[in-house]
């Protein structure tokens, strides 16, 4: 299996309004893996999530796609990078006023010419692909949580992406859909080779699907490689996160008093 | 005093990002028009809900307003004993103001909250980054197709509400207080010319733009300044919608009015 990288992230940085919320970011993303991106909530993952897939504006010399500066892109370049890519968001982001069929056909039918028969027949063999063929005419609101996802999944995969970015494919599910989500990305990414980006803070799930990992902890990367790198780290928060240890309550007295009083605290 | 100045100086760019934003948001919007995805579909769709299903709503209001007239104008008229004149002045007022005016407010509080409460739960839901995500462009997508169905279906709405109007007025005056039909008829004619009626599609034709740019646009940024998307800002933006979208139509009236008189 080759080992070249398809995104290079080089020294990462983002903010929101004056606020940092990622630094100095540094790592690759190997084609045809899996690449899984954890750690705790508000700790970035989603922020990073956003430049790769384009939704948040990337500064130009951090993010390398294929080797071309994604923060140089036109909005020409972007949308020809957008079709090569799929994306499942958590919530599924399935559109509510279309059937299951309208929302999964819907790229090839802005984005091709394919008769309304090949269209119909390749929804169907998504919809297959992910276990609710019968389903096709149903309305979002008539579907489960669990549904859905796999409903964004197939509408993800019909333009058959190079790469597939997947935003907390397994929270709110069952331990059971949950398994069978992690199983269809696995069987992706070996029978058709698509580079998968998953981010994630289940454990279970990152670890059984990886070919690499990244922890992030506050915006930063606390360390990347394989499943078996990660497991071993020395590192004391890495080790926390691993063993689902909460955090010590810890409060700088000074910076407590500050918070509480202002100004007034130094005045 | 440095505070309240950077606060005036941060408000002040704040505005004119705004107003920027709004500016652009217009000319995407437009663009859309020659971007896939194909409009024909979502258009019949919109002008099925935004005009259809505003007939019954503007049929009552444009038939009472029409009656309200004809007796209000009946009581004034009669006492120069100009009775007769109660066509014209129930034609004139609908033709020129009422009727544009009124089909706009009702298909503000009707379509353009549902327009801007539609795409602000596609906002929070993630569903406009979905359509970015498959190199949809959602001005395209959402924008347009709304703005085409405005335009398509406000100018009817106000033939519609014109026509009712009248009828209304005449039902009253006629029917009810004793005015004569011919008389009616006759100032109604006499007093209504082209330029009346083309004084009322071009307010319609504004006023659709107006609707559909501001309601579209609320819906599109809801949360989006805060960095928060709930249920709260999608309420938030529905309440702007209507209100500053009925303001910007009062004024665009009070404008044209002016020009074209």
């Amino acid at each position: 299996m080759s080992t070249e990288n398809i995104i290079e992230i080089r020294g990462l940085n983002s903010f929101y309004n004056s606020r940092q919320v990622l630094f100095d970011i540094t790592f690759p993303i190997p084609v045809s893996r899996v690449t899984v991106i954890m750690g705790v909530s508000g700790c970035g993952k989603t922020t990073l999530f956003r430049h790769l897939t384009g939704l948040k504006k990337t500064a130009p010399g951090q993010i390398g796609i294929d080797g071309k500066d994604l923060g140089v892109y036109s909005e020409t370049m972007l949308m020809a990078y957008r079709r090569r890519i799929g994306v499942l968001f958590q919530s599924g982001a399935l559109f509510n006023s279309l059937s299951l069929n309208e929302n999964i056909a819907m790229p090839l039918h802005v984005h091709t010419d394919l008769a309304e028969e090949t269209i119909r027949i390749m929804t169907l063999m998504k919809l297959n692909m992910v276990g609710l063929a019968e389903f096709g005419d149903y309305m979002p609101s008539q579907i489960s949580g669990g549904m859905k996802k796999r409903a964004g999944l197939a509408r993800a995969l019909i333009m058959d992406p190079e790469m597939l970015f997947v935003d907390e494919p397994s929270s709110g599910l069952d331990p059971i859909t949950a398994a069978g989500l992690d199983r269809l990305i696995q069987n992706l990414r070996q029978t058709r080779g698509v580079t998968i980006v998953v981010v994630t803070h289940e454990l279970e799930s990152a670890f059984k699907i990886a070919d690499r990992l990244v922890v992030m902890d506050d915006g930063r990367v606390l360390a990347s490689g394989a499943p078996e790198e990660i497991r071993n780290s020395a590192d004391p928060r890495v080790r926390q996160f691993l063993s689902r240890e909460a955090d010590s309550y810890k409060m700088h007295m000074e910076a407590y008093y500050e918070r509480l009083l202002g100004d007034q605290w130094r005045g | 005093m440095v505070n309240p100045v950077r606060s005036l100086g941060a408000y002040a760019l704040r505005q004119v990002y705004s107003a920027g934003r709004l500016g652009m948001f217009f000319v995407y919007t437009v663009r859309g028009l020659i971007r896939p995805p194909g409009k024909f579909r979502p258009t019949v769709k919109q002008i099925q809900f935004i005009g259809a299903k505003s007939i019954a709503v503007i049929g009552f209001t444009a038939a009472f307003t029409g009656m309200v007239l004809a007796l209000q104008g009946y009581h004034t008229l009669t006492r120069f004993g100009a009775e007769g004149w109660l066509g014209s002045a129930v034609g004139l007022s609908l033709v020129r103001e009422l009727g544009p005016v009124l089909s706009a407010l009702m298909v503000t509080g009707r379509a353009g909250s549902a327009m801007a409460a539609e795409i602000g739960i596609m906002r929070i839901e993630e569903q406009i980054d979905a359509l970015e995500c498959m190199a949809i462009d959602p001005f395209s997508y959402l924008a347009t197709p709304r703005l085409l169905a405005c335009v398509i279906s406000l100018p009817l709405l106000t033939s519609f509400c014109d026509a009712l109007g009248i009828l209304g007025g005449y039902l009253i005056g006629v029917g009810l207080l004793g005015v004569s039909s011919g008389a009616f008829w006759s100032g109604l004619t006499s007093s209504v010319d082209w330029g009346d009626l083309y004084m009322g599609l071009i307010k319609s034709v504004c006023f659709s733009v107006l609707i559909a740019w501001i309601s579209t646009y609320k819906g599109y940024y809801a949360g989006v300044d805060e960095g928060a998307f709930g249920p709260e800002q999608v309420g938030r933006a529905t309440t702007e919608a209507v209100v500053i979208s009925s303001i910007a139509v009062l004024i665009c009236d009070y404008v044209i009015t002016s020009i074209l008189l």
